[in-house]
């Protein structure tokens, strides 16, 4: 199966929430919401994000925007002016969830246009899976 | 019935320190009938507090001011009617400056409305007495453990009260802390006599509010695909066009910069966002699942169908309290071996602190190399093992002021006795600065009064 980073298939935007952060990760076509409904779990995203957030994570979804929302429920390293971080407020979160590589269906990546213009929606075909464990 | 069909409402600032840009090109280069400006967040209260301790007529957005100097016969001209909460903790002081500046400007008849109710610092213990336990929202814990070191205490008061003030005929309305989306929903119930039982329309105009909250950040600022947007230099901030029935468009000035796109909406309503299907504000539960949202022509975005249920019976408050002090500072670290010498920085520094009886636990340090990947730590990223250059930040955080205070004076030292290469220490010595911790709660609403004034030049 193609190797791609969860951003050839998905965009994302995030901020604080209390002493987290949440992540919005909007699916770039029906087929990749679909997909990432099933696959991007809250397990793996904690463990993609193990480093940043210390916390647990909680995900909900809205079906009419296509969005997954994850809250990563400690990952400021305290809340309001408490961090000491130079991202204290998680802006950076959602463009680290979308560094995440995934095995998509060559189906979903055919029915989702390409729309990123950073190069990071290329396709890894490079990437062995065992570099990433 | 409606007086109007359609009502134009932008937002022009997204917080305390937006661009000045944006609000004065939404009243200039094209139709509005309400320009809002949000200049709140959580620390802007506290930080109102301690000047309004030091000047009894501080304590409120000072930028608000210029921006009406600056607009104000625009606004006249073309009637386009104000809401800001830039009042913070002194609105009063807030509108005598304001209506400074209508007397400069020789206009008659600009009436300001303040809105209040929000600040309950006063009248906490009186609150505490009649039954209010102000738990803490994430932990349970009483206030008592943190009652002496309050220094700020807002509820998030809705849109009704807006509403009731734009009754009045007030060209500008000011407020203390509301809710965000309260800003664009109070001209809706005033223009369209939407009662506190139309929940649908009431949970569509707070989804509105939601979109413009953060000023450009709905129409291509912070966007993931920003190649795509144009001329972010001149980007649009966002116009709702409303609609009676609660459904409205989401639009911009035309040409202006950035991009209005259902996923560029969709970003902002993902923003700051945690169980969709129920988003509580004092007016209504939104249920952003609801809505249907379609593209309607070049940057225009509809939505309608929105579904909102009861509010709650309580306010949601916002604490602050004294909660220790930080200190953080930074120095340039070139290469060759950038990060190995950044790294032996850290140690050197924490060591001499130790040699000197000032220990620092791990959760009070903070060791950040900015340059080799820190905002995405623990995810490969490529040449982030060898950077050529890397700042070096390190902080540390306690209760103990002297402690903290300790720490930065160890950091400049190491440009002379440290591994070379090391530079950029312009801001010179950090310093121990206060933190200032939240303590999210709530009130019961039949217990807080709101009240609104009128004022004008000729009083």
């Amino acid at each position: 199966m193609p190797r791609v980073k969860l951003a050839r298939i998905a965009q994302a935007r995030s901020g604080d929430k209390g002493e987290g952060s949440n992540i919005g990760v909007i699916g770039r076509s029906e087929a990749a919401y679909a997909f990432l409904k099933e696959h991007l779990t809250e397990e793996v995203v904690q463990r993609h994000t193990e480093r940043i957030n210390a916390g647990g994570v909680k995900r909900y979804s809205a079906d009419n925007m296509r969005v997954l929302n994850f809250l990563l429920e400690d990952s400021l390293g305290g809340g309001g002016s408490a961090s000491l971080r130079t991202d204290a407020q998680g802006k950076t979160h959602g463009l680290a969830l979308l560094r995440l590589v995934l095995e998509v269906p060559q189906a979903v990546l055919d029915a989702t246009p390409d729309d990123s213009r950073d190069g990071s929606g290329e396709l890894l075909e490079t990437v062995a899976v065992d570099d990433e464990e | 019935m409606p007086s109007k069909d359609k009502v134009l409402i932008a937002n022009g600032q997204g917080f305390w320190g937006d661009s000045i840009l944006g609000p004065v090109r939404l009243v200039e280069e094209g139709p509005l009938d309400y320009l809002t400006l949000d200049y709140l967040a959580e620390v802007t209260m506290s930080i109102m507090q301690k000047l309004r301790a030091r000047k009894p007529d501080m304590g409120y957005a000072t930028d608000f001011v210029q921006l009406i100097d600056r607009i104000l016969p625009t606004l006249v001209e073309r009637d386009i009617r104000v809401i800001a909460n830039a009042g913070g903790v002194n609105p009063h002081a807030c509108k005598d400056a304001i209506l400074k500046v209508v007397k400069k400007h020789g206009l008659e008849g600009v009436k300001i409305a303040v809105v209040e109710g929000d600040d309950i610092l006063d009248d906490l213990d009186d609150l505490c007495a009649k039954g209010e336990e102000f738990l803490n929202m994430d932990t349970g814990e009483p206030l008592s453990s943190v009652r002496d070191r309050v220094t700020s205490a807002n509820v998030y008061l809705g849109a009704f009260p807006i509403a009731e003030a734009l009754e009045t005929g007030a060209r500008i309305v000011i407020t203390g802390r509301g809710t965000d989306p309260g800003l664009v929903l109070g001209p809706l119930i005033h223009e369209f006599g939407w009662g506190r039982e139309d929940l649908d329309l009431l949970a569509a105009g707070t989804v509105a509010g939601h979109i413009v909250e953060c000023g450009a950040q709905c129409t291509g600022g912070n966007y993931t695909d920003w190649q795509r947007v144009p001329d972010l230099a001149r980007i649009g901030y966002p116009i709702i066009e409303a609609s009676p029935d609660g459904s409205f468009v989401v639009t911009k000035h035309e040409g202006t910069g950035g991009l209005v796109d259902p996923s560029t909406v969709v970003h902002q309503l993902a923003y700051e966002m945690g169980d969709p299907a129920n988003y509580i504000t004092p007016d209504v539960c939104a249920d952003f699942t609801s809505f249907k949202l379609e593209s309607v022509g070049e940057n225009r975005v509809r939505i309608s169908g929105t579904r909102g249920a009861p509010a709650t019976d309580t306010y949601k408050v916002s604490l602050s309290y004294h909660d220790g002090w930080k200190a953080v500072g930074q120095l340039t670290v070139s290469g060759p071996d950038a990060l190995a010498k950044a790294r032996a920085c850290s140690e050197i520094v924490w060591e001499r602190l130790r040699l000197d009886g000032f220990e620092y636990p791990q959760e009070q340090r903070l060791v950040e190399y900015i340059g080799a990947n820190t905002c995405h730590a623990g995810i490969p990223v490529p040449g982030a093992d060898d950077p050529a250059e890397v700042i070096l930040r390190l902080g540390a955080k306690g209760p103990n002021k002297e402690q903290v205070g300790r720490f930065g004076m160890e950091l400049v030292p190491l440009v002379t006795s440290g591994p070379p290469g090391v530079t950029g220490f312009a801001g010179g010595r950090p310093k121990a600065t206060e933190i200032i911790g939240f303590w999210p709660a709530l009130v019961s609403k039949d217990l807080i009064p709101t009240r609104v004034e009128v004022f004008s030049t000729e009083d």
